[in-house]
């Protein structure tokens, strides 16, 4: 049901945990709809220096999540909000059809730790 | 790679016995059993032999077996047929909320076709309370469908209770023992069930076959039309070979039952204390005694179910979750919501359910693999803050 490449992110996630005093923190997603991802970033000029990730979710969740960081690490801030769920979808190769809206949040998460950034910096 | 298989409440394999039940009714002995000739003579006693087997295991009648093609058609039949035969008599029926889709989604369909239902809250256990049950019925209620034993958590619901109280008002009281047979000793008498399903895949039958006790004198219209065959009850020829194979797979589950469930609840027990003594934060849902010899419903806190699963997959272990991305819906298991399983505990809810062809060996393997799964998840789970 899953692409090889969903299994290669789910199984060899890149980019787990949390970046302690990271300058911007994004989650998007609930306990009841069983998703929930959690990205944290260090940013230096307007670059992504080092993204990390923690989700509860299923096996496409956590491939999402993983390979969202690897598409936005080393990004400017613009280039990384151009990302959009969807991409993150087609460099997985696919996800099932009833996985696209409910575990494809991870560009979300993404944006949401971008924002979250943007404010702290006022 | 090591293969272990605990989704026996899933399904089961065919048993060697029953394979070779079976085998002749494809080529040698394919005669329809309506027949009046020689091909049909050759396979009518299988299917009388076979309702024989059935009726032994449950201790009813051979006439009181009605063969159906799986247990979902068993449940619609009992449900469908009751309400359309007994409509002078009332519309209400009482069942509750933990029941297999089988029969709850039957249910809201006769909702939306006049019937009213009252679904039975559980509690933590998923236990049902008779003294709920017996104020629920009203002049108007026409059926009791109360499951023997939940599929998901295996908790057991006080049969004989529920029977005692069909009889004292009368209601007629179907069961879905699919779950049951061959897991622990049912009695229809002693229960005092009125219509009681089974499922061939269950018990080490094949796939696509079951039977419904229909206690003798039970008005009931048929779900199939057509032909004469199940003394007007079920239409279609008979699946001779699957019947028989059902046969085969009751009468060795009746002989079984005993030696076979003592090991598997020892296995069970094993794997319950193995768990919880390795893994803290676990949960177990179901009743802690009332409960199938063989399934385990526990839920790892911090971790959604489907990733657990492809991790025990990877690891050749075959289990099952209520998570939502399991359960083919957007909510997680509604047994679990029906428990008042906190949500993300019951996108945690994973299941084990053991059979005959278990070993210490697969126990001790799983006990093995799981607590570094389990540890490398919760280190990715944003919900789980590591205790000091
Ligand atoms: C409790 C219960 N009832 C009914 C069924 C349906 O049986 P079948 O798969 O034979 O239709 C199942 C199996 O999934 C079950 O566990």
């Amino acid at each position: 049901m899953y692409s090889e490449k969903v299994m290669d992110h789910f199984s060899n996630p890149r980019n787990v945990g949390e970046i302690e005093n990271a300058d911007g923190v994004g989650e998007v997603g609930n306990a009841s709809c069983g998703d929930i991802m959690k990205i944290s970033l260090k940013i230096e000029g307007d670059v992504i220096k080092d993204i990390k990730f923690k989700t509860f979710g299923c096996g496409a969740a956590i491939a999402t999540s993983s390979m969202v960081t690897e598409m936005a690490m080393d990004k400017t801030l613009d280039e990384a909000l151009q990302l959009t769920n969807a991409a993150v979808a087609d460099a997985l190769d696919g996800l099932p059809g009833n996985k696209m809206h409910c575990s494809n949040l991870a560009a979300d998460a993404l944006h949401e730790a971008i924002k979250n950034y943007r404010e702290k910096q006022g | 790679m090591k293969q272990v298989y605990m989704d026996y409440n899933a399904t089961t394999p065919v048993r060697p016995e029953v394979l070779e039940e079976m085998l002749p009714f494809f080529r040698e002995h394919f005669g329809n059993p309506s027949s009046v000739h020689w091909a049909g003579r050759q396979v009518s006693g299988a299917v009388e032999n076979a309702r024989e087997q059935v009726a032994r295991l449950i201790n009813c009648s051979p006439a009181e077996i009605v063969f159906t093609s799986c247990g979902s058609e068993g449940d619609n039949m009992s449900l469908k047929g009751t309400v359309d035969a007994l409509r002078d008599k009332g519309n209400h029926i009482v069942t509750t909320t933990v029941e297999h889709p089988a029969v709850l989604s039957t249910c809201q369909y006769l909702e939306k076709n006049g019937c009213e239902v009252t679904y039975l809250p559980v509690d933590e256990h998923g236990m049902i309370d008779s003294a709920q049950l017996e104020k629920a019925i009203t002049e108007k209620t026409i059926l009791i469908s109360i499951m023997w034993g939940n599929n998901e958590t295996g908790t057991l619901f006080p049969v004989e209770e529920i029977g005692a109280i069909a009889q004292k008002y009368k209601v007629r009281f179907h069961t879905d023992a699919v779950q049951a047979i061959g897991k622990i000793p049912v009695d229809v008498q002693k229960a005092n069930v009125d219509l009681l399903v089974l499922s061939g895949h269950k018990v080490g039958g094949p796939k696509g076959v079951g039977a419904v006790y229909v206690r003798r004198g039970t008005r009931m219209t048929p779900l199939i039309h057509g032909g004469h065959q199940e003394r007007n009850r079920r239409a279609g020829t008979h699946n001779v070979a699957a019947i028989a194979g059902l046969g085969k797979a009751c009468e060795l589950a009746g002989e079984r039952i005993e030696g076979d469930y003592q090991r598997v609840r020892d296995l069970r027990d094993r794997l319950e204390r193995g768990i919880m003594e390795r893994i803290p934060e676990v949960k177990l849902n179901g009743h802690p005694e009332k409960r199938l010899p063989n399934t385990l419903n526990v839920s790892f806190a911090y971790i959604e179910g489907e990733s657990l699963l492809l991790n025990f997959d990877m690891k050749g272990i075959a289990a099952s979750s209520g998570s939502a991305c399991t359960s083919g819906s957007l909510e997680p298991s509604h047994v679990m919501g029906a428990m008042g399983v906190e949500i993300a505990l019951a996108h945690s809810s994973t299941r084990f359910s053991l059979g005959p062809d278990n070993t210490e060996e697969d126990v001790d393997y799983v006990l093995e693999v799981l607590p570094p799964i389990v540890e490398r998840l919760r280190e990715m789970s944003p919900l789980y803050k590591k205790k000091a």
